[in-house]
């Protein structure tokens, strides 16, 4: 199996355009075929990337399944995965055939949905494979396309202003990545990731219209991408787009965006901003740790006061990768650590809030807190489902939830106490918001008169949840499965980050002397 | 064997909770039952035959990441095997006792299922509870400190359908939540500084923990002292001790046999447990438990007034809990942890009696909780009468003064009152005091209100008041026999000598030194003492009354941190002392008690009309102390509202106007250009954005084939 990775990220793609070429009409038939198709495809994805996961050897710090060759006008393809990309890879191809689960009940130019899905999955499962700079930059913004299509023809209401938005931030970020690309290229003379890993960026500091940059290219560089990923992740206090881009998704598509695109971001800062522009990271990492602590405490505070239970999931949403980012800035083991299985845990967690979302959004149509109370005295398995996850959510001990923000709490102690006592008042936050969403839905006795007939879950709806409850107890009590993928390439991580820091140090000391 | 004890209660709710349905309702409660039986019966087993040495028995691999390594695993010694009895028998006959009063509940309707999934809780709880004081670091201390927070949020939310029970339960989980902030900040501390969380290395990390500073927050201190204090905010939150005891009170919406097992008997305990298996790190911070001897005393001083005019039967109860365990935090406080951990032991059996008296009472009364419509109730449901009657004796501490002949209450808490004065702490010793005068009057005033006098309120409900049924009863009268033996039996391993202690415990004693040495007079209390100088001195000398001639009396603790259950420092004579102390101390608070149990006669039995004239003429103060002092009216004003319109504001304006207001205004400058630039179609941004990276990745390309042909 020389070419897993290919044939991983490419099932998809071949699916879509199976669909797209061969599947004709839009009757029920042709429905149910594109559905089936695109289920087939996500499943036997996900089936075909746990030989990924078996096969891939821990103790290797390096990449692993690399493929390399030739591509368009002198361009590398180069694939491959090391401990920090792989369990994204499963998380994304884990995830989509619950979308497509989820999707079921789509009517609306089907074929075409799922082709869009389809297309994510291979560009989503492109961005955490790629080895090569231009490679990375065409999946990372070409996953774009997709979505933005999803949320313009299959979203709410207001879809239009929602997209609007979310281009609007992304593009000019990614600008300025793209331009931080083409110096890096300048300067190293090669988009091959695995060699700019080891490249060293210029770190003398200099002057840019009188403003004295500390760390030099390096911080230029940081910053660029810093754009592109900030957003992404979303940061605080560029995040407004995510809330309304969740309210206008459909649920399959708001479950994509949380569990899977928003961990671009960091997967991006591990993949680029530490180890490539150490010094870089170094010099902005005090701004980050208190960006990612007021994003903590403010969106949870917003959350607190939403009537949308979508917006009130996504401000959560942004809390939560506060703490991720939050914790890969804090740039030791315990916060790296954490950063990465807190993305993992949100990804099964937050997907299956949004699911929760989904179930009643189909009933009633509408996202209104207001218009639900007391749905536990007729629907005991979702009011479970929802206890669930509102609780991995809060970071119970005993859900993937709890480790992953213990985890970066603990390693960003270490650096900043402040920030770990404001990002820790995050727990009280984050049951506030969530025990009073969950009063306010499941609890209390069943008045409304639209919600007395309201149905429990169907089985296609259990089975959905099903593999997503398993995840998130199974991680939460016992993350070295997760820990013993990630450890030793994030160890490796911190002792070039360590070793960088120490060398760049060591070169101003000289350079002053 | 320990690992039955632990996972026979999940097991049990597992089986109930999903399986109910297979097995039917009657099968889950008796598994639920049967299961906490055995592990009941496995810890007794365990705490008898337990011999003073420390196991480790390890289950599975938790969490590791660089240097942090924590397994999931049992921690078998003498604090866990006294907390493994506590836990499993009052949770054992809770589940018993809740197939009479949970057999027809109001709350639901017909044909609705509720049973199972209340045994389910029950069950769950008491396994959280057995992994919090079985766990051997402290990740898993906080597994189970969060577990049995979401269990008790089950439990006080379990009649859904009512508000009050909703926001009581939500209102549990934040507070708690604010205590496990923290915990966990105490958590990390420790972990930055020792590099680990395993209660052996933080053991024995402990030493130079007091001498380390920490740069935390805006100041440099004591490492010791800090995380101290961290680790006593969890306690106070768990332990409903002041500032963010408002969720106890409101708990009480819960079904009263889980008021017995966790808001009274084993939950609620967990603070004082966290600080007792502290007590290495403790014994370094000074400060630190000089604070929450203080917090302890005012605890107690505070719920016991709380306690005194509150009419709902339960919520007595709930103040009388509060105010207990402000007791309990006092002795940690001083430094005396075995007699913290002795009331803990006894406060388990008469507290949790005493709640589910409540309970019979209140099943007889046809859920009527408000004891003004009680009264009478002697004659009809005599078994309840006798053994809440019980519970009162011991509660209020009745024995002979000067002996160890007494209720499990009095050996308790006159330890702890002793310790307290020994302690050098005035101000604990008089609070404690005078709150062992208030807990006699309430616990008499909730007697007296209930079962003497006359009928009051619904006629009908007092008509057809009727005794509970054997499965009620039976968990009374087992409990009783803890209430009125528990104290004597126990005694001397919890407050006797050194000795006696170390053996139970598993401690090193050592000879003391002979007299005259600088160790005597001037460490013989602990903490930040002036006070008791004198008196210690002039009291160690007469030799401790009776016991001198064992000679036990001359020993003293010599163990390092983590060596035994509990560590006490070599220059921590507290104990010593208390036994020391002057007669005057000792009787004191059998004094307090006969006084509270007095004015009770007088106002309830001799002159019934007395209180109502009382709070007229005092209203003010009696509006006080109805209103608790108006804690919640307050968090509301200065907490809660605020932190919704900052939420609010930060949403419509930090959001809205400012985050968005500012993008708008650029998009308004710049998109329209993009849009005309793309075309005509209506989401033509989106084509513009392809366009853009199209010829974006078109640059780069171009330029690389450019720069890269000149490398």
């Amino acid at each position: 199996m020389d070419n897993l990775l290919s044939i991983i990220t490419f099932v998809p793609a071949l699916a879509a355009l199976i669909l797209a070429v061969f599947l004709r009409g839009d009757d029920a038939a042709a429905q149910r075929n594109a559905k089936w198709v695109a289920l087939f495809a996500t499943t036997v994805t996900f089936l075909i990337s746990i030989a990924l996961y078996t096969e891939f050897d821990p103790s290797n710090t390096g990449f692993q399944f690399v493929e390399e060759g030739e591509w368009l006008m002198g361009m590398k393809y180069k694939m491959g995965v090391d401990g920090i990309s792989v369990l994204f890879v499963l998380l994304t191809t884990f995830i989509m055939p619950l979308t497509i689960l989820a999707s079921w009940n789509v009517t609306d130019r089907v074929k075409e949905y799922m082709i869009a899905f389809l297309m994510l999955e291979t560009l989503m499962l492109g961005v955490f494979m790629a080895l090569d700079l231009v490679l990375f930059y065409l999946f990372f913004e070409a996953g774009l396309i997709p979505m933005f299509l999803i949320i313009g023809i299959w979203g709410g209401a207001n879809r239009i202003y929602a997209s609007f938005k979310f281009f609007l931030y992304t593009f000019l970020g990614s600008v300025l990545m793209l331009v931080a690309m083409v110096a890096m290229y300048a300067d190293a003379g090669t988009t091959d990731i695995e060699l700019l890993l080891t490249h060293e960026f210029a770190t003398e500091s200099f002057s840019v219209l009188g403003i004295h940059v500390l760390g030099g290219m390096q911080t230029m560089l940081f910053l660029a991408f810093f754009a592109s990923f900030a957003v992404k992740m979303p940061m605080w206090p560029v995040h407004t787009w995510l809330p309304d881009a969740h309210v206008q998704a459909p649920t399959a598509a708001s479950v994509l965006l949380a569990a899977i695109m928003l961990k671009m971001g960091g997967y991006g800062f591990l993949r680029f901003s530490l180890p490539m522009f150490p010094v870089g990271s170094d010099v902005m990492a005090p701004l980050v740790l208190w960006m990612s602590a007021i994003a903590i405490v403010y969106t949870s505070l917003v959350a607190l006061v939403q009537e949308d239970m979508k917006k009130l999931i996504a401000y959560s949403s942004v809390a939560h990768m506060g703490f991720v980012t939050m914790g890969l800035f804090a740039t030791n083991q315990q916060g790296i650590d954490g950063a990465i299985f807190q993305m993992l845990s949100h990804g099964f967690i937050s997907a299956a809030l949004f699911l929760c979302v989904g179930v009643i959004y189909d009933r009633m149509h509408t996202r209104e807190i207001s218009a639900y109370g007391g749905l536990v005295n007729r629907m005991p398995a979702y009011a479970l489902v929802f206890m669930f996850f509102t609780m991995g959510n809060i970071g119970l001990p005993g859900t993937s939830g709890f480790i992953g923000e213990f985890l970066t709490m603990m390693g960003v102690f270490k650096v900043n106490t402040w920030v770990a006592a404001v990002a820790a008042t995050g727990v009280i936050w984050s049951a506030a918001y969530g025990l009073w969403l969950y009063r306010r839905v499941v609890f209390g006795d069943l008045i409304k008169e639209s919600l007395k007939t309201i149905k429990d879950m169907s089985a296609r709806e259990k089975w959905i949840f099903a593999p997503l409850v398993a995840m998130t107890l199974i991680l939460g009590f016992y993350p070295a499965l997760v820990t013993d993928i990630i450890s030793p390439s994030t160890t490796a991580l911190v002792e070039h980050f360590d070793t960088a820091l120490a060398a760049a140090e060591a070169a101003t000391q000289h350079a002053s002397n | 064997m320990e690992t039955i004890i632990l996972f026979a209660p999940l097991v049990g709710a597992i089986l109930a909770g999903f399986g109910w349905k297979i097995i039917g309702e009657t099968a889950a409660m008796w598994v639920t039952t049967g299961l906490l039986f055995l592990s009941c019966a496995l810890s007794w087993v365990v705490f008898l035959s337990f011999d003073g040495v420390t196991q480790h028995i390890e289950v599975l691999r938790f969490i590791e990441s660089g240097s942090l390594s924590t397994s999931w695993s049992i921690r078998l010694d003498r604090l866990t095997a006294i907390m493994l009895i506590v836990v499993t028998t009052v949770s054992a006959f809770v589940h018993l006792y809740s197939f009479g009063y949970m057999a027809h509940d109001p709350a639901f309707k017909d044909g609705e299922s509720y049973k199972p999934r209340f045994f389910a809780y029950l069950s769950l709880f008491t396994f959280a509870m057995l992994s919090l004081v079985t766990a051997d670091n402290l990740v898993q201390m906080f597994f189970g400190w969060e577990g049995v927070g979401l269990a008790s949020y089950l439990l006080i939310g379990f009649y859904y359908r009512k508000p009050s029970a909703s926001a009581a339960a939500m209102k549990a989980f934040v507070v708690n939540r604010v205590g496990d902030f923290g915990f966990s900040l105490g958590m990390f501390a420790l972990f930055f500084l020792s590099d680990s969380i395993n209660f052996n290395d933080v053991f024995a990390y402990a030493p130079t923990l007091a001498e380390t500073k920490l740069t935390f927050l805006w100041g440099e201190w004591t490492a010791s002292e800090v995380i101290a204090i961290l680790l006593f905010i969890g306690a106070m939150g768990k332990s409903a001790q002041l500032l963010l005891h408002t969720w106890l009170p409101d708990a009480m919406e819960g079904p009263t046999p889980v008021s017995a097992l966790i808001h009274a008997a084993t939950m609620v305990t967990a603070g004082v447990f966290l600080v007792c298996r502290m007590s290495p790190v403790m014994e370094f911070a000074p400060y630190a438990t000089g604070f929450i001897t203080i917090l302890g005393a005012i605890t107690a001083f505070f719920a016991a007034t709380v306690g005194l005019v509150q009419t709902d039967i339960k919520r007595v109860i709930a103040y009388s809990t509060c105010s207990q365990l402000g007791y309990m935090f006092v002795a940690a406080g001083v430094g005396v942890y075995s007699a913290a951990m002795f009331h803990l032991l006894t406060h388990a059996f008469f507290k949790a009696l005493l709640f589910l008296c409540a309970g019979s009472v209140i099943h007889a009364m046809h859920h009527e909780q408000d004891m003004r419509n009680y009264g009478g109730l002697r004659k009809k449901i005599p078994f309840t009468f006798w053994t809440m009657v019980l519970g009162t004796l011991a509660i209020t501490g009745v024995g002979i003064p000067l002996t160890h002949f007494g209720f499990a209450g009095f050996l308790s808490k006159d330890a702890i009152i002793e310790s307290a004065w020994a302690g050098g702490s005035t101000f604990g010793f008089w609070a404690l005091v005078i709150a062992a005068a208030f807990t006699s009057f309430y616990s008499w005033r909730l007697i007296f209100l209930t079962f003497f006098g006359t009928p009051r309120g619904d006629k009908h409900a007092h008509d057809h008041a009727h005794e509970s049924p054997m499965v009620m009863l039976i968990p009374l009268g087992v409990l009783s026999l803890g209430a009125v033996f528990a104290g004597m039996l126990w005694y001397n391993n919890f407050f006797g000598h050194a000795d006696q202690l170390g053996e139970f415990y598993g401690i090193p004693v050592a000879e003391a030194t002979m007299h005259g040495d600088a160790g005597h007079g001037e460490t013989a209390a602990h903490g930040e003492t002036t006070a008791a100088h004198g008196e210690t001195t002039a009291a160690a000398d007469t030799a401790t009354e009776g016991h001198a001639a064992e000679g036990g009396g001359h020993m003293v603790f010599a163990g390092e941190p983590g060596q035994g259950a509990l560590y006490i420092g070599a220059d921590n004579r507290v104990l010593e002392a208390a036994h020391a102390a002057p007669a005057w101390v000792k009787v004191s608070p059998f004094i307090a008690m006969v006084l509270g149990l007095l004015v009770a006669i007088w106002f309830y039995l001799v002159n019934p009309a007395l209180p109502k004239k009382l709070a007229e003429s005092q209203r003010p103060l009696y509006l006080f102390l109805l209103n608790k002092w108006y804690f919640d009216e307050l968090y509301d004003a200065v907490l809660v509202k605020p932190i919704v319109a900052l939420g609010r504001l930060l949403w419509k304006r930090g959001d809205g106007k400012t985050i968005d207001g500012f993008l708008n205004g650029i998009a308004l400058g710049v998109v329209p250009f993009f849009t005309r630039l793309a075309g005509r179609a209506q989401s033509g941004y989106i084509f513009t954005y392809a366009f853009w990276m199209v010829l974006g990745i078109a640059a780069l390309v171009t330029w690389m084939s450019i720069g890269g042909g000149a490398h």
